[in-house]
């Protein structure tokens, strides 16, 4: 299963996906959130949706020099905390901007394709679908999975 | 209070120093939870008695609550200040994204004293506080670009707030507003002007803190959450935005139209709120954390004069109380020409409503010839949208004495030329667009922002009439007690319904306060009387409150209003306070 930005165009800016994911790690707010939605330059414009696209060829893991990034079958990585140094080159290497940041651990904040936050997309933006092979995804990357929708119209 | 919770942490700013300090303020959130209740207890603290609303005492406090953050629809941010409009309290809502950026910057409140020797803004990154020079941007002619600029420079994207004046904020028109988030709005009682005054001409806040939770929040949260997703109410104000009531308001001839001569608006059906969405709605927006998104903002394309096939599109926040003070109380029926209206009180940075009803009483003072077109410039007569915009720019510029006067507000405007009898304002605040009843009028007069949000007065009105001038300042009084509670947890007021007491209760729990419905109550009635005591501490006088002659005349709901019958609800209100 994997996350999919399904029509930016309809997201509010409401960032309860933000505050949904910050949920799973306990705590409220918006401090540990792996999604993120920012204005393309002005709400009045419309907002992008920062993600993780679960790669199946992750760059983030690629350039880890430790292997604390494991790739997972249904692409996308997992965090193996105890290996991590903290370098921060996966976060270099995500040209989403995907990977987000544990600045008290000092490590990377990796998103599990879990959903939770698609449960709690009021408008239909996000979606929980099963993996990228059973859809062809278009080119303009607007209507299926894509790391930063809205761009691409 | 959980002791994790960084809520308690109050950020005292002082612009005259440049300096800060945060202090710890547990006995405060702990026995007052926040929003109006922390804010208004800051107010008594920090405002000397008698303190000029335009000098350096006059602080401005912002504060946010325990559920802030925590759970959705409660992301408001209450502004209190001492009011360059009224002269007393002035307490100003707004959502956005300042009340959860305040506690994700890891504070419950903000208190802002002293005044800037030269043009500022304040940039608070979590627990970094800088204070930057603000010449560039003062007198900038679109408060747009000012938001644009600071932006570009400030960190945060996506989980900042920025709050900012326009021009009329840096020309201390009384009823200046602070933009957040570039449209929603601290608009009322003139906080726009507090900020000029200190030279201050926006702050922009940002952080990432988590904030604890306690035991059953993720339960509590599903079924706030929930109820937020299904109820109509939350529905009706996605779907059209508070627009909807043009409407229904016209039907029960409770639109105020035309200075109030009227309750109904013959052109009301072009500017609906069904009629906007049709035709110009662009993008729905929210708060954060707010699954509603009511914000409705028009998309207006306009052809280039001396360019064919090339139009400008502008994107123009829109809602009920726009319409009324800038539509319906001015004649207009041009839905373009009035949301061009909304844009230019959006660039200029006024609040709509008071600038609306000011605009309106002087339309009418120049039709009876109480003032003459050299003092108005421009003819202002009802429709005349072009006038009006014109208006607007000179009561910021200030042009002459007659707009000096416009921009100090109706109630002064009319006791220096006359006209006070179709003055349209209420303990010195612009009416809002409620002309149903005495529910509305007793909320006006006695609330304690003198708002139609103060108490459900237009609600009771039109569900319950008929009520002893007795019966109905103990029903609005026991709601203002209640609301006072809902924004020290600035919870948004659509949502009063989703949060029953017992729901709050429960909140509450998992926020770490253990408290009761009875003990809620109680705060809400000493938070009000708090209020008051500030009110009239600063002159606010309820026997000598100016009822305007025109909401009298002009029949609403139950037909006219009887003066001895709202001098009797006004006495019962204050015995209610006491």
């Amino acid at each position: 299963m994997r996350l999919s930005v399904v029509d930016t165009e309809r997201c509010i800016g409401c960032q309860n996906c933000m505050f949904a994911c910050t949920r799973k790690d306990g705590v409220a707010g918006i401090g540990r959130t792996r999604i993120h939605v920012r204005s393309v330059g002005g709400m009045e414009r419309g907002f992008k949706i920062i993600v993780c696209r679960a790669c199946h060829d992750p760059p983030c893991a690629k350039v880890c020099p430790s292997e604390a990034l494991a790739t997972r079958p249904d692409g996308g990585v997992r965090l193996i905390q105890e290996k991590c140094n903290g370098c921060g080159h996966c976060r270099d290497a995500c040209i989403l901007g995907a990977v987000s940041w544990d600045d008290e651990k000092g490590k990377p904040m990796i998103c599990l394709q879990c959903g939770y936050c698609a449960k709690y997309c009021p408008h239909g933006v996000l979606a929980l679908e099963k993996g990228r092979e059973d859809a062809t995804p278009p080119d303009d990357g607007t209507t299926v999975s894509c790391g930063s929708g809205g761009d691409g119209k | 209070m959980n002791p994790k919770d960084p809520l308690s942490r109050v950020l005292y700013i002082d612009l005259t120093r440049q300096s800060f300090d945060i202090r710890d303020r547990e006995d405060l959130f702990n026995r007052h939870l926040g929003g109006a209740g922390v804010a208004i207890e800051l107010l008594h603290e920090e405002c000397p008695q008698g303190a000029d609303p335009l000098g350096p005492d006059n602080p401005i406090i912002f504060a946010a609550g325990p559920l802030t953050g925590l759970f959705p629809l409660a992301s408001k941010t209450v502004a209190m200040f001492k009011s360059p409009l009224t002269g007393n309290l002035g307490e100003s809502h707004a959502g956005g994204r300042s009340a959860v950026s305040i506690r994700n910057a890891g504070f419950g409140a903000l208190v802002i004293k002293g005044t800037s020797a030269g043009p500022a803004y304040i940039a608070i990154h979590g627990q970094k506080v800088n204070f930057r020079d603000a010449t560039s941007l003062w007198g900038m002619r679109s408060s747009y670009t000012v938001g644009r600029i600071i932006l570009e420079r400030e960190e945060g994207a996506g989980i900042r707030t920025l709050m900012r004046i326009g021009r009329a904020g840096e020309r201390l028109v009384s009823y200046a507003g602070v933009t957040t988030e570039t449209y929603r709005h601290f608009g009322r009682l003139g906080l726009g002007a507090v900020f000029g005054s200190k030279k201050l001409k926006a702050v922009v806040i940002s952080g990432e803190a988590p904030l604890p939770v306690g035991d059953g929040y993720s339960a509590i949260y599903d079924e706030i959450y929930g109820a937020a997703v299904n109820s109509p109410v939350m529905k009706k104000y996605h779907d059209l935005g508070t627009a909807e009531n043009v409407v229904p308001l016209n039907a029960i001839g409770g639109l105020p139209t035309r200075n109030l001569s009227s309750g109904r608006f013959e052109g009301a059906d072009n500017i609906s709120g069904e009629k906007l969405a049709e035709m110009h709605l662009g993008r729905r927006l929210a708060c954060s954390h707010c699954p509603v998104g009511c914000v409705h903002i028009a998309a207006l394309k306009e052809p280039y004069e001396n360019e064919p096939y090339f139009r400008k599109t502008t994107m123009i926040s829109y809602d009920y109380e726009l319409i009324f003070s800038l539509g319906t109380m001015l004649g207009i029926s041009d839905a373009e020409a009035m949301l061009k209206l909304m844009d230019t009180v959006e660039i200029l940075g006024v609040d709509a409503m008071s600038a609306g009803v000011t605009l309106a009483w002087a339309t009418e003072a120049l039709g009876k010839g109480v003032v003459t077109q050299e003092q108005t410039l421009v003819p202002l007569a009802w429709g005349n949208a072009a006038a009006y915009g014109a208006a607007i720019g000179h009561i910021v510029d200030g042009t002459n004495d007659f707009y000096r006067a416009l921009g100090k507000g109706v109630e002064y405007a009319s006791s220096k030329y006359g006209g006070l009898e179709f003055a349209m304002a209420f303990g010195g605040n612009e009416m809002p667009g409620y002309h149903t009843g005495p529910g509305a009028a007793l909320s006006f007069l006695m609330g304690s922002r003198h708002s139609h949000l103060d108490s459900g007065g237009y609600s009771i009105d039109q569900k319950s009439p008929g009520k002893s001038p007795e019966d109905l300042a103990a029903a609005l009084v026991e709601d203002e007690r209640w609301r006072q509670v809902l924004s020290s947890l600035t919870i948004c007021f659509f949502a009063r319904n989703l949060y029953t007491p017992e729901i709050i209760v429960r909140a509450l729990a998992a926020a770490g306060f253990k408290t009761t419905i009875d003990e809620l109550k109680a705060l809400g009635k000493d938070i009000l009387k708090r209020k008051y005591e500030f009110k009239l501490r600063e002159g606010f006088d309820p026997e000598k409150l100016r009822i305007p002659a025109r909401a009298m005349e002009t029949p609403a709901l139950g037909g006219k209003l009887d003066e001895k019958y709202l001098r009797r609800a006004i006495s019962c209100y204050c015995a209610l306070l006491k």
